[in-house]
């Protein structure tokens, strides 16, 4: 028997030889053996009994998932448009020029691999890249040399952390650069909880009475949709079946978003306490947090403490003592997908298939992971329930706007002063808050991250709650001198890369608006050009599957409502007979270098 | 107690049967809501999204949606005829379409939906995308220049074949139709006579040695607009 | 009063197009009732002469002559029409769009089977247009009024189409005449 085949038949009967936990099996398998080579393919089918494709499938969806082989190391740049803004251009050439290899490839001796990825959860220390599961942070090209030196030497990403950050990034388990950048400490999220307290108040009463609490204190998820958590849980309570699951989606991708990094890091006590209650509350023994690949630094740290939990009995058997209530918790780890973020999405995958949304009805509520009632919540949203047992349902509800009550965390970014965390009451003035993060002379805001709006200054008066200015949490800030159109062209451009390609509007629509977007840009654009962009970004919006087609059109509905006179200055009326999008010189250049003679009919 | 679901298809009273989708209902009542995903022997995929309608004034896709007492879908408006046009012109640009030497021609349904939807030219610039062809199996062929990713083929060899033949792999713009085999067709389990083969909408699948047998002008979309069959119950039952 | 005029061209097509515009049979000489043929193979005239009331193109831009001809006809001509396949999608000529430009030229005057040319030397006579990138469909190169689809369009889909644009009459074509092989 080989190795590899020894290697994987006995990773496969870790996870019990069962391809629901496929996502586990192919990442260990490339943490052993580099990748999932079509040799690994055909095993793990076997081992786990399904078909090859199935593997396949699932491989190929997922970023840092690969079935050829990369180098030991494996950089991973931001791409993010923050990144961009703050200087990612140079260092990407300088880690270009230093290793002798461009972004995509991987160096002759195998060693490095330099790749782009998208937002990685570090706008507040952009530029920053993810080196394997090393976070390296405010980047320089001086950094980027010494970097790759560095790996050259000692080929342990790990020793480029010299100073550690804050908080628990300090922590032996962790020992990370990142910073957590908490600018401004609320009442919710942001205070102290002494572990337990909030589920022991909660297991003294019965799981209807918790639903009532959370319903009383009219708690909407913080995801960004805002469903009201309570009838969430309600709807799972009552679904038929067995098993139920309580899910933490902790697949925080929306570009610009960062503060569920930070709960993490330092408040994942709170987060397992809410996400106890929940399974208390909805009658479930499993809880599964699906933890963004890129946060994969954090797994360490996470994992000790839900063991902490689990010797301090308020994990396991048991729970706190109260008899019938048995409820753990396991990590499922993503690996490169933000359409994971998507409540279905992110089911499917905990389900080891490819992150394809799935179809409602019938609702995760009804019918989620592995056919169970399952509950799918924000990471913020658990804070909150387990400050809402603590301190209870009116308490929290006086907090905030009336349709919107509680606080909420705004990961604050770009053209500002102190870039970073902030918990606000809902109902915060956009403008208050750009004071506050010093960028009163903003020129544009990007509430919401891409799938929000983009909102100039004649909205800065608006207020950030559901029933305005809904956001899950981004807020990235760009000054005067930044072009929006390039803007929106980065954000279709990510859009485009992390579709899920499951329906059409949503894979071949991006797409095409990301083409015209750049036409516009370089100057291809006619007036026409801003009802075809009207006309398509409609037509994703209204018919694609999930809700990441039904947003991805939103940058560029937003120019064309916030920032139309930007697009008009672009576009200008057909000059001659040629459409503006057809490049003679670009359709005659390859050939007139193949032959070697210039166009005589058409001259530069 | 009822078991009929009375609901509304743009103003015409249409009785739905428990665990009907929309769509189910408006055929046996004889209205076409236009599809490409959706066929009577698979379960409902959502992916095209040309059956998208509004139920009480929200976009779905009446493949998945149940019908729902009372509710009100709307179907044939100027602006989902609209969202249509683009979605089929999307997936004629998506793919390299060449009509004129296709076998499908003229049985085509993506072809029929496009005559249906009145469409001259596609609105979008074509992406002359670089797909490939597999012939290596004896009786069947994969073209998937053609392929709409519809996912028939997928359902039907999984849930009416009993095997695995067909899946997707990749994501986004990149998402491929693949086969259970390293590489080629022929090393899969695939038979001539596997529903997978026939259920393609398009000519991304086809049997070998079978082409252009009906002549032009007797083919299933010569004549007639496609859905024309399902809105024959509706115009025969107003007779009776 | 003059006539309208009506000129046409086949640019990367097959000349299909053309004779299903023959096709049209004894209508011909309505035809010449209504129009006459100005730039045209069909007069053989090879520059326009004035202006034209509708232009038909044939083919889609497979090199720079074509494209020169297609902004000639845009030039010249009050309405110009997509004929067939190839002008609306580029069609056959375009099955090379997905392969790279060295590769065709490779294949065509180096390595193809039939090909004979101990010199390697690809044909770069200055009498010889271009060939472009890939091939274009006529409406990614200029404004492009009307499609009339079809391998080639039946003659009946340009006598109908035809008619109702000289008579200034909505073109509205039945089913039976909107096909795309």
């Amino acid at each position: 028997m080989s190795e590899l085949e020894q290697g994987i038949r006995q990773i496969c009967a870790t996870f019990h030889n069962d391809k629901s936990r496929m996502m586990d099996i192919v990442q260990a398998v490339q943490a052993r053996f580099g990748c999932v080579s079509s040799v690994a393919l055909d095993l793990i089918a076997k081992a786990v009994g399904t078909a090859r494709v199935e593997v396949e499938s699932t491989v190929s969806f997922y970023t840092f998932l690969t079935d050829q082989p990369k180098g030991k190391i494996v950089i991973r740049l931001c791409s993010d448009v923050i990144d961009e803004m703050f200087g990612m251009g140079p260092v990407a050439r300088a880690f270009e020029d230093a290793l002798g290899i461009k972004v995509g490839q991987t160096t002759p001796d195998g060693a490095i691999t330099l790749e782009w990825t998208a937002c990685i959860g570090m706008c507040d220390q952009a530029p920053a890249a993810i080196i394997n599961d090393t976070v390296v942070t405010y980047l320089s090209t001086d950094k980027a040399r010494e970097i790759v030196a560095e790996l050259r030497k000692s080929g342990d990403p790990r020793k480029l952390v010299h100073r550690l950050g804050d908080g628990h990034n300090a922590h032996p388990l962790v020992r990370s650069m990142v910073h957590n950048s908490i600018r401004r400490k609320g009442p919710v999220v942001f205070a102290d909880l002494p572990p337990g307290s909030a589920l022991r108040k909660a297991l003294a009463m019965s799981p209807v009475e918790v639903i009532r609490d959370v319903k009383t204190s009219r708690l909407r998820g913080r995801g960004g949709a805002g469903f009201p958590a309570g009838m969430k849980w309600e709807f799972t309570r009552q679904s038929e079946g067995e098993r139920k699951i309580v899910i933490c989606n902790a697949d925080e991708g929306e570009p610009g978003t960062f503060k569920d990094r930070v709960i993490l890091t330092e408040y994942a006590d709170l987060l397992f306490e809410g996400m106890a209650i929940a399974g208390y509350a909805i009658g479930a023994k499993e809880g599964i947090l699906y933890l963004r690949g890129e946060y994969a630094y954090m797994r360490p740290l996470l994992d000790h403490i839900l063991q902490v939990r689990r010797d301090a009995g308020l994990l396991g058997r048991e729970v706190c003592g109260k008899r019938g209530f048995d409820f753990d918790i396991r990590i499922q780890l993503g690996a490169g997908a933000y359409v994971c973020g998507e409540e279905t999405s992110l089911i499917s995958s905990c389900e080891g298939l490819r992150g394809d949304p799935k179809n409602r009805p019938p609702f995760p509520a009804q019918k989620g992971y592995l056919g169970c009632p399952t509950s799918v919540n924000n990471v913020e949203t658990y804070c909150c329930v387990a400050r809402i047992l603590d301190r209870g349902p009116g308490w929290f509800a006086e907090i905030g706007s009336k349709g919107s009550p509680g606080t909420k965390l705004f990961s604050v970014s770009g053209d500002c002063a102190s870039p970073g965390v902030y918990e606000y009451p809902f109902g915060v003035k956009l403008i208050e808050l750009l004071r506050d993060v010093g960028a009163e002379d903003a020129a544009a805001v990007q509430v919401g991250g891409p799938s929000g709006h983009l909102v100039g200054p004649a909205d800065y008066n608006r207020s950030l709650e559901y029933d305005d200015l809904a956001t899950g949490g981004s807020i990235v800030i760009f000054n005067k001198d930044r072009n929006v159109v390039h803007v929106v062209r980065k954000y279709l451009e990510f859009f485009v890369e992390e579709s899920c390609g499951y329906c059409t509007p949503c894979r071949v629509g991006n797409v095409l608006l990301l083409q015209k977007i750049e036409d516009i840009l370089h100057g291809r654009g006619t007036p026409a050009d801003l009802a075809y962009l009207e006309q398509l970004a409609k037509t994703v919006k209204v018919t694609s599957r999930c809700g990441l087609g039904q947003t991805s059109p939103n940058p560029v509905l937003s120019l064309l409502k916030s920032f139309r006179p930007v697009l008009e200055a672009l576009v200008k009326p057909q000059a001659d007979e040629f459409l503006p999008t057809f490049d003679i010189r670009a359709a005659l250049g390859s050939t007139e270098d193949l032959i070697g003679r210039k166009s005589v009919v058409f001259t530069p | 107690m009822s078991d009929t679901i009375p609901f509304t298809i743009d103003g015409v009273a249409v009785e739905g049967r428990p665990g009907q989708t929309i769509l189910q209902a408006a055929d046996d009542a004889g209205i076409y809501i236009p599809r490409l995903c959706a066929h009577k022997e698979l379960h409902p995929f959502g992916s095209c999204r040309v059956c998208t309608v509004k139920v009480n004034g929200r976009p779905q896709s009446a493949c998945t949606m149940p019908c729902a007492k009372g509710m009100v879908v709307e179907n044939n408006t100027p602006e989902l005829l609209e969202h249509r046009r683009g979605l089929v012109e999307m997936l004629f640009v998506e793919g390299n379409h060449y009509c004129m030497f296709c076998e499908k021609s003229g049985n085509c349904e993506l072809q029929a939906l496009a005559y249906r939807l009145g469409i001259m030219a596609p609105r979008y610039p074509f992406q002359f995308p670089d797909r490939n062809v597999d012939a290596s199996h004896p009786d069947v062929l994969i073209d998937r220049n053609r392929c709409i990713l519809c996912a028939r083929c997928v359902r039907a060899s999984h849930d009416l074949d009993g095997k695995n033949v067909f899946q997707f792999v990749g994501r986004g713009s990149k998402k491929r139709i693949w086969i259970n085999a390293e590489a080629k067709l022929k090393d899969t389990n695939l038979d001539v006579t596997d529903k997978a083969v026939e259920i393609c909408p398009v000519g991304a699948i086809l049997k070998k040695r079978q082409g252009y047998a009906v002549p032009v002008g007797q083919r299933l979309y010569d004549h007639q607009p496609i859905g024309s069959d399902i809105e024959a119950k509706r115009a025969a039952a107003a007779q009776a | 009063m003059a006539k309208p005029k009506v000129a046409t061209a086949s640019l990367a097509g097959c000349f299909g197009c053309h004779m299903s515009i023959l096709d049209i049979d004894e209508r011909i000489l309505q035809l010449i009732e209504l129009v006459d043929f100005d730039k045209s193979p069909v007069d053989d005239i090879k520059e326009f002469t004035g202006r034209c009331a509708v232009g038909l193109i044939e083919g889609g831009c497979c090199n720079e002559e074509n494209v020169r001809v297609l902004k000639d006809f845009r030039k010249h001509c009050d309405i110009l029409i997509s004929v067939g396949e190839c002008a609306i999608c580029g069609g056959i000529p375009a099955m090379r769009n997905t392969i790279p430009l060295k590769e065709c030229m490779d294949e065509a005057y180096r390595n193809g089977p039939s090909v004979y040319n101990p010199t390697g030397v690809y044909p770069n006579d200055p009498a010889l247009p271009l060939v472009l990138n890939k091939v274009y469909p006529c409406h990614e190169v200029v404004k492009i009024d009307y499609h009339l689809q079809g391998c080639p369009p039946p003659a009946d889909t340009i006598w109908q189409a035809l008619v109702a644009l000289l008579t200034n009459k909505p073109m509205d074509l039945p089913y039976e005449l909107i096909k795309y092989d």
